[in-house]
């Protein structure tokens, strides 16, 4: 698949730190494309950078393999994510308002068909609730019919019900061929959205691929997790382990083996649970388990 | 009580880290006192306005002389016993002594007039309550409909001045002061709509990201600010109209001038205000120190721009420093047109320094302008 958007060695350098180090990436047409990474990792100036919203220290940002430019903005949505709109506009009025600024919008209708905002047409938009205030923000940047389509932590602060319904939108979104930049906290959220993961961390991308593949490289076998009070390992435990207040996690690429140590050893298997790694886990193991800014 | 005490000190420490907005908190009852500390200051209780043409040759030449009294500052009963005293006519006519012996009248403000036809405009407007005309043969002038001309013409009588100056009468209907002071309240509300309303609102559309927004759309910052401008001015055109002829249904405003000139003022005023907005509000999304801005631009033009008082009779210095103020142009022209009966051409000047004025505030706005 060719590219849509390409950043190539950007770098951006504030007076007292250099937020962005030397990144280059490769966005596929008509895919969902994840960029990951705790705070303060640079993927906020990166996506800023690649919306063209700020200019980078060095380096390029390439759409369609061509500099940034006017047509640019004609061409992706960016949906923000805590940003206010006008006061007292109604729904409609604010997707009317911007499909004005575009040549040739989508029909408002449409657009709040697509987002699910019939019900709230007329609603002013300060007295929406957290989801439908998020697929207002979504309509807003679907409006120009976008090629590309930057999502920033779209679904931050929903409930489980609103964020598996603002995933269903993204998919609908997705299998219209629409490219999609997403950022997100949520590592459930880029496995179940994303087609192809970034994990940044002080600047640089530290790992990229498919969800699958990255857990694939990074991670053989499952996690035996058990009580804390059932089970205490001793020095001499051939497996890795991890604990917590509440269990104690084995990683293990042999479970029959590992099982059948921890029953020689008389350890209680009650509450013992088998799980997969997860995006969440190799997040954590790429970046740390300190807590950052 | 806990949670008080930690909103009030998260509070005060918010407060007193916003340099900015700190130093405007000091800044500006400083300059809001300074401002009306100047405009009354030197005891300005005078009661009665009297214009007199030569007042400041009079004065260098009695300077000269060593024998200038400071007009108003003569002893209570000075205007009463003055003309036999000078009556003798030692250095001048009989005339030239009454006027000397008027100008010693205490809690009247003698205001140096060099355009008689203009003054006596004023008097025929109640505006002025007398004119004088010290150059040659000393001679007056009076509305007999005014009865603070009656009072002050009674003063100069008993100065002597009764036979010795030539009396004319000048007809004339009165401006109230509610005529007098209309176009400076259309021009401050105009003043006050637009800074607030353009200024202030783009400063809440920085820091609410609206303008983000807008950025990333193919809006540009011109599209945006000639929006901000032809809003603005339609509304607050459309609520100076409203003022003003609701205004006049029920009081009958005089207005001796077009309509149309007064729309061109008005509507050039109006993008001039809402330019200086614009400017102020070029670049910070910091909604106090925005407050503080338009407050330090409102303040000292409300009160320096003649809104209230003729700035007539005041400081030059004073005069010229109102002369940096938009308002001031606005209501000098909207005043001519509605007052004098002024045609567009004769405030031209006026126009020029708003029209100037603009260019500067949106062309610095514009360099300035920044959308985060």
């Amino acid at each position: 698949m060719s590219a849509i958007l390409e950043a190539r060695e950007l770098v951006k350098r504030y007076p007292k730190v250099t937020a962005v180090d030397g990144l280059s990436l490769s966005i596929a047409e008509g895919t969902c494309f994840g960029l990951l990474g705790p705070n303060g990792a640079g993927k906020t100036t990166t996506v800023e950078m690649m919306e063209g919203l700020t200019p980078p220290s060095s380096g390029e940002v390439r759409f369609r393999g061509q500099p940034l430019d006017r047509h640019f903005k004609q061409a992706v949505g960016i949906q923000f994510q805590s940003t206010t709109l006008q006061d007292f506009l109604t729904t409609r009025e604010c997707i009317e308002l911007f499909a004005s600024f575009y040549p040739s919008p989508l029909p408002t209708a449409e657009v709040m068909r697509m987002c699910s905002l019939e019900a709230f047409a007329d609603q002013d938009n300060r007295k929406l609730s957290g989801g439908q205030r998020q697929r207002l923000y979504l309509a807003l940047a679907l409006v120009n019919d976008p090629q590309l389509l930057f999502l920033d932590e779209p679904t931050t602060g929903l409930d489980p019900q609103a964020r598996q319904n603002f995933w269903e939108l993204i998919r609908s979104i997705k299998a219209k061929r629409k490219t999609i930049v997403l950022t997100t906290h949520y590592m459930e959220e880029a496995y179940a959205l994303c087609d192809e993961i970034a994990i940044m961390d002080r600047g640089r991308i530290i790992a990229q691929g498919t969800p699958e593949a990255l857990l694939m490289e990074h991670f053989e076998g499952v996690w035996l997790e058990l009580p804390r009070g059932s089970f205490t390992p001793p020095p001499d435990f051939p497996w890795k382990v991890y604990a917590t207040e509440a269990l104690v996690g084995i990683h293990t690429a042999n479970v029959n083996e590992t099982l059948r140590h921890l029953m020689a050893q008389q350890v209680s298997l009650e509450g013992l649970r088998v799980k997969a790694p997860t995006l969440d886990d190799l997040f954590l193991e790429l970046t740390g388990r300190e807590l950052r800014a | 009580m806990r949670a008080f005490y930690a909103l009030f000190v998260a509070r005060n420490k918010e407060f007193l880290r916003d340099r900015g907005t700190l130093a405007w908190n000091f800044l500006f009852p400083f300059l809001a006192v300074a401002a009306i500390a100047l405009v009354f200051s030197g005891g300005n209780r005078e009661l009665y306005k009297v214009g007199v043409v030569g007042l400041d040759a009079l004065r260098a030449s009695q300077h000269s002389a060593g024998t200038a009294p400071q007009a108003g500052t003569a002893p209570a009963g000075a205007a009463a016993t003055a003309p036999s005293a000078a009556g003798s006519t030692a250095d001048g006519s009989p005339a030239q002594a009454a006027v000397r012996a008027f100008l010693q009248t205490r809690y009247v403000q003698f205001v140096p007039v060099h355009d008689l036809a203009a003054a006596q405009d004023k008097v025929r407007h109640h505006l002025f309550d007398l004119v004088l005309d010290v150059q040659g043969q000393p001679r007056y002038w009076v509305n007999p409909t005014n009865p603070k001309g009656y009072f002050l013409e009674r003063v100069l009588w008993s100065a002597g001045g009764r036979s010795a100056l030539p009396r004319e009468e000048l007809q004339g209907r009165e401006i109230r002061y509610i005529d007098w002071l209309l176009p400076g309240v259309l021009a401050m509300n105009m003043m006050f709509s637009c800074l607030w309303g353009v200024g202030y609102v783009i400063v809440r559309y920085r820091k609410g990201l609206i303008l983000r927004r807008l950025k990333a759309s193919p809006i540009t910052a011109v599209q945006f600010i000639c929006a901000q401008i032809a809003s603005r001015l339609v509304l607050v055109l459309f609520v100076t109209a409203v003022l003003f002829f609701g205004l006049d249904w029920m009081l009958d405003i005089y207005n001796a001038g077009s309509l149309l000139a007064l729309f061109v003022v008005f509507a050039i005023g109006g993008i001039c205000m809402i330019a200086l907005g614009i400017l102020l509000a070029s670049r910070t999304s910091n909604q106090e120190l925005a407050g503080g801005l338009l407050n330090l631009a409102t303040w000292p033009m409300m009160f320096l721009s003649g809104i209230w008082f003729s700035l007539e009779g005041s400081s030059p210095w004073l005069i010229q420093l109102s002369r940096v103020f938009p308002l001031t142009h606005l209501i000098d022209a909207a005043r001519a047109i509605m007052v004098d009966g002024a045609t567009l051409s004769a405030v031209l000047p006026q126009l020029g320094w708003l029209v100037a004025m603009t260019a500067v505030f949106l062309g610095a706005g514009a360099l300035l302008f920044r959308w985060e």
